[in-house]
């Protein structure tokens, strides 16, 4: 529907009395091609999720080989066929092809689709009192260009040759020249593409949003943390993504037009030299891709802090401790993430002087994320807490990061990254922060919001079994992690490390680490049935089940067309909880002061 | 929101003269380089007039010489990071600057 | 149910939504283009040698010019759009297509030259990064040559319903040309004479 249909442009929403073009629309423009942010949102979620346990399911499959080596994988392992799993039997190409698809699922098609295109799109927009986004058709082609990446990633695995299997980093030479004249690797690229693209142009329409479509009241520091969050990861995605983009182009090019950018003169592949120009440079990929990629983790994180910290003052009938020192962090965390990516590139070769530079940075950015993290803690200091099912999630977060957190800090220190780089170690640091940390926090998002998007609340039991099997499996699953990276153990290997004699006494760990994943995959079961079940029959809620404090809990549930029936008007801040003399032990900011 | 008409006109003719002022440079961007300096010299030249060229079409046909604060605000942001990506890399390799493929090379057996 | 600010500025900020939105989608290409002139600075810091002399240089001078004027004729557009004369801003909007058009049509026989005598992006890691970042400003030139064809053709209709809004939508074009043909300004001297 054309947003732009008059001239009278006086920045108010009217109430639904006069509307004048409001036909009914069809099923496809409005459950498909829906330019409303709040079914993109859902799209975009749905979609996520479903990426985030397609990758899981990769990655079970894969523990299966590492827990049994030379196994064939149960049930499932004649359907990859002779080509990839003889007898059922993972070959090492096909498992390379799993662990890089995984990675690169999680974090491209999963996570950040849930966390900035599903909760951003659904949340942002209600939470500053906007009736829809700055660039709503803008908003459905990201989405769409997203599903587009998606399908080509997926795509990759059924071309000769199969998916690309040159981890989710895709480094050359190796991207450069695996799979010589097939097209995984290069529809990783082109997919890649398709992301890229649909994160820069959500970018721009959530920063226009932020800026510009703000209700009456809302100062910047008004907003919920959750908006500032999704703010700084906006700039984070429109800035460092444009780099990669140009190492996807160059990469593309060496594969496709037989270029060298990072192909060295005199490169050998399989005993024969290649016939190219060379003068390319390996390292200029790295730190391309390094470039986003680490930016990229704190898009990663961001949101999710967003998440909790809403969760969290919800639940603490509190006020957020250090809501100026949250905002102030992630402003300067954002900033900080440019300028930190070598530490990913320690073992290259660089000089002293510049490795010093990055260690330095890299020792910095630990700050804002502790100022963030200490805040939330602070926050749950004299609380009365109502251990809801988001709460649960929420609460477990915050170890869960810090764990993830403090595992950082030998990685961003050359000297102890000399021996935990490429280990298991490095796997279970960013597990921790990225899978305990934001998919619980993405969790909590979802019980938390449900009751907005659908009407109706999820159901409590399921959530508490779904939250305590998680927790424990999940921690079972990458806490020997650390054990086997200190042990020495290398990532990335088919068989688990079986042919390297010190990694004798660390094998066990990886049945542990393999029941533990396969526990994992089943508590998601009470989550998936819930997440259906309660949308047909869930407890039916008005407006503001949580009893919250923030605008998007004075819409209806779920809200209509243009959200809001009257014209949001924001009084105050966005944690006003348990102010002293108030009738109730919550104040939303969209009520007017009582007389 | 309309301007005056006279104004306009105005900015009409400060494009024009930008427009001429921008194919000045350009020749003698390209007259310099019939110059043949050395290279070092030859870049800072090269980059110095474009750098002025680029400033010219900025200011004047993008409107920046009078934008706003968020405008300046993200591309100030913009700059730091340009220049981040421009040069980082580079530092990160100079001291092996020189070296046919630009990395160290490893030892000979 | 309409969106605020899509056409009068946001009194706080002082700007339209779309004027924020073309000038952040800028600075991510100007990111884009960095990364670009990041690898070019490594490659060409790292090779033995590097060519000169390759590329026609009176071509790309003449490229330049072209690039130039059709950024001039772009500003006038929107200045003859704000002082309402439809027809001649549409006018320089059609103008400035066309030297869009000549400047790919150049390109083309560049292009073409040192394709017959061989000389692909395989050729030399100077070619490539030549082909790939002339190639990329390309793509870039042709956006902008389609959305202009646009806002000349069907897009027109707009004038009558809400000139502010097309006289915006032209500005913004403008924006993202003018940052096209700063590109050129530095891809000119980077490539061709140093």
């Amino acid at each position: 529907m054309d947003t732009t249909a008059t001239g009278t442009a006086h920045g108010h929403t009217h109430a639904h009395g006069h509307e004048h073009a409001h036909e009914e629309l069809g099923f496809w423009r409005k459950y498909v091609f829906s330019l409303d942010h709040k079914v993109i949102g859902i799209q975009y979620a749905v979609t996520g999720l479903l990426f985030l346990l397609f990758g899981f399911t990769l990655m079970m499959v894969m523990r299966f080989q590492l827990a049994y080596p030379g196994h064939p994988i149960p049930f499932i392992g004649s359907w990859f066929g002779p080509g990839n799993a003889p007898g059922g039997v993972l070959l090492p190409e096909f498992y390379n092809q799993l662990g890089a698809m995984h990675g690169t699922i999680m974090v491209f098609l999963g996570v950040v689709p849930l966390a900035v295109g599903g909760f951003g799109n659904f949340v942002m927009p209600l939470q500053i009192g906007a009736p829809d986004m700055a660039f709503p058709k803008l908003n459905m082609m990201s989405y769409w260009v997203y599903f587009c990446g998606g399908v080509t990633m997926l795509a990759s695995f059924f071309v000769t040759g199969g998916a690309a299997q040159s981890g989710w980093t895709s480094y050359p030479p190796l991207a450069d020249v695996a799979q010589p004249g097939q097209l995984g690797q290069t529809i990783w690229l082109i997919g890649m593409v398709f992301l890229i693209t649909s994160s820069l142009l959500g970018s721009v329409n959530f920063i226009v949003t932020i800026v510009q479509l703000r209700a009456k009241g809302l100062s910047y520091m008004r907003l919920p943390f959750f908006v500032w969050a999704q703010l700084v990861t906006s700039f984070l995605l429109l800035l460092a993504f444009p780099p990669l983009e140009a190492a996807g182009i160059l990469q593309l090019m060496d594969r496709v037009a037989g270029t060298s950018f990072f192909l060295p003169s005199g490169l050998v592949v399989s005993g024969k030299p290649l016939t190219v120009a060379g003068g390319g440079n390996p390292l200029l990929w790295q730190h391309l891709f390094w470039f986003l990629a680490h930016p990229e983790v704190y898009v990663l994180i961001l949101p999710a802090m967003g998440i909790v910290a809403e969760i969290v003052a919800n639940n603490t009938r509190k006020p957020l401790w250090g809501y100026k020192a949250l905002v102030y962090a992630a402003i300067f965390l954002g900033f900080m993430s440019f300028i930190v990516w070598a530490h990913h590139m320690f073992m290259t070769g660089m000089g002293t002087s510049i490795s010093a530079f990055f260690q330095t940075t890299t020792m910095i950015i630990s700050i804002p994320s502790v100022i963030i993290l200490t805040a939330m803690l602070l926050s749950l200091w004299g609380a009365s807490i109502r251990f809801t099912t988001p709460m649960m999630f929420a609460l477990a977060f915050l170890p869960m990061f810090g764990i993830g957190g403090l595992t950082g800090l030998p990685l961003g220190l050359a000297p102890s990254d000399i021996h935990l780089h490429d280990t298991y170690y490095v796997i279970g640091h960013f597990h921790y922060v990225v899978a305990p940390g934001t998919i619980f926090a993405l969790f909590a998002g979802v019980y938390y919001w449900f009751p907005k998007a659908t009407g109706r609340k999820m159901n409590d039991l399921l959530g508490k079994i779904h939250f305590w099997g998680s927790f424990i499996a999940i921690n079972f699953v990458f806490m020997p992690m650390f054990i086997q990276g200190l042990g020495g153990m290398n990532r990335r290997m088919y068989d688990g490390g079986m042919q390297y004699a010190h990694n004798a006494g660390l094998l066990k760990w990886n049945l542990v680490i393999g029941v533990a994943a396969w526990a994992l995959g089943i508590f998601q079961i009470p989550f998936i049935i819930n997440f259906f079940t309660s949308m047909k029959w869930g407890a039916l809620v008005d407006k503001n089940p949580w009893e919250a404090t923030t605008l998007e809990w004075s819409a209806p549930s779920p809200p209509g067309h243009g959200n809001f029936l009257t014209e949001p008007v924001v009084y105050r801040g966005p944690y006003e909880y348990s102010v002293p003399g108030a009738a109730t032990d919550f104040t939303p900011q969209f009520e007017p002061e009582r007389a | 929101m309309h301007s005056d008409p006279a104004e306009i006109k105005k900015s009409i003719r400060t494009y024009g003269i930008v427009g001429g002022l921008l194919l000045v440079f350009t020749a003698i961007t390209v007259g310099v380089n019939q110059v043949h300096l050395a290279v070092p010299l030859a870049i800072m030249v090269a980059l110095i007039i474009a750098t002025m060229k680029g400033s010219m079409v900025a200011a004047i046909f993008m409107h920046l010489n009078h934008e706003k604060k968020w405008i300046y605000g993200a591309l100030i942001l913009t700059v730091v990071l340009f220049i981040a990506v421009l040069m980082l890399p580079m530092l990160s390799m100079s001291d092996t600057i020189g070296t046919p493929t630009g990395i160290a090379r490893t030892v000979e057996h | 149910m309409e969106i605020p600010y899509t056409v009068e500025p946001r009194p706080d900020s002082g700007l339209a939504n779309g004027k924020l939105g073309i000038w952040l989608f800028l600075a991510s290409e100007v990111m884009l283009f960095g990364a670009l002139f990041s690898s070019y600075i490594l490659l060409r810091v790292g090779a033995v040698e590097w060519p000169h002399g390759e590329l026609n240089v009176w071509l790309g001078a003449v490229n330049t010019v072209i690039l130039i004027c059709s950024s001039v004729t772009m500003v006038v557009a929107w200045a003859q759009l704000k002082m309402n004369n439809f027809a001649k801003g549409r006018g320089y909007l059609i103008l400035t297509a066309v030297l869009a058009l000549v400047f790919l049509v150049n390109k083309y026989f560049e292009y073409a030259a040192h394709f017959s005598r061989g000389e692909g992006p395989w050729h030399s890691t100077f070619l490539a990064i030549y082909f790939t970042l002339t190639g990329l400003h390309g793509l870039h030139i042709i956006g902008g040559i389609v959305v202009m064809a646009y806002l000349a053709g069907p897009g027109a209709k707009l004038w009558n319903r809400n000139p502010d809004q097309y006289a915006n939508r032209v500005e913004y074009t403008g924006l993202y040309w003018h940052f096209v043909d700063l590109v050129w300004i530095f891809l000119f001297p980077l490539l061709y004479l140093l």
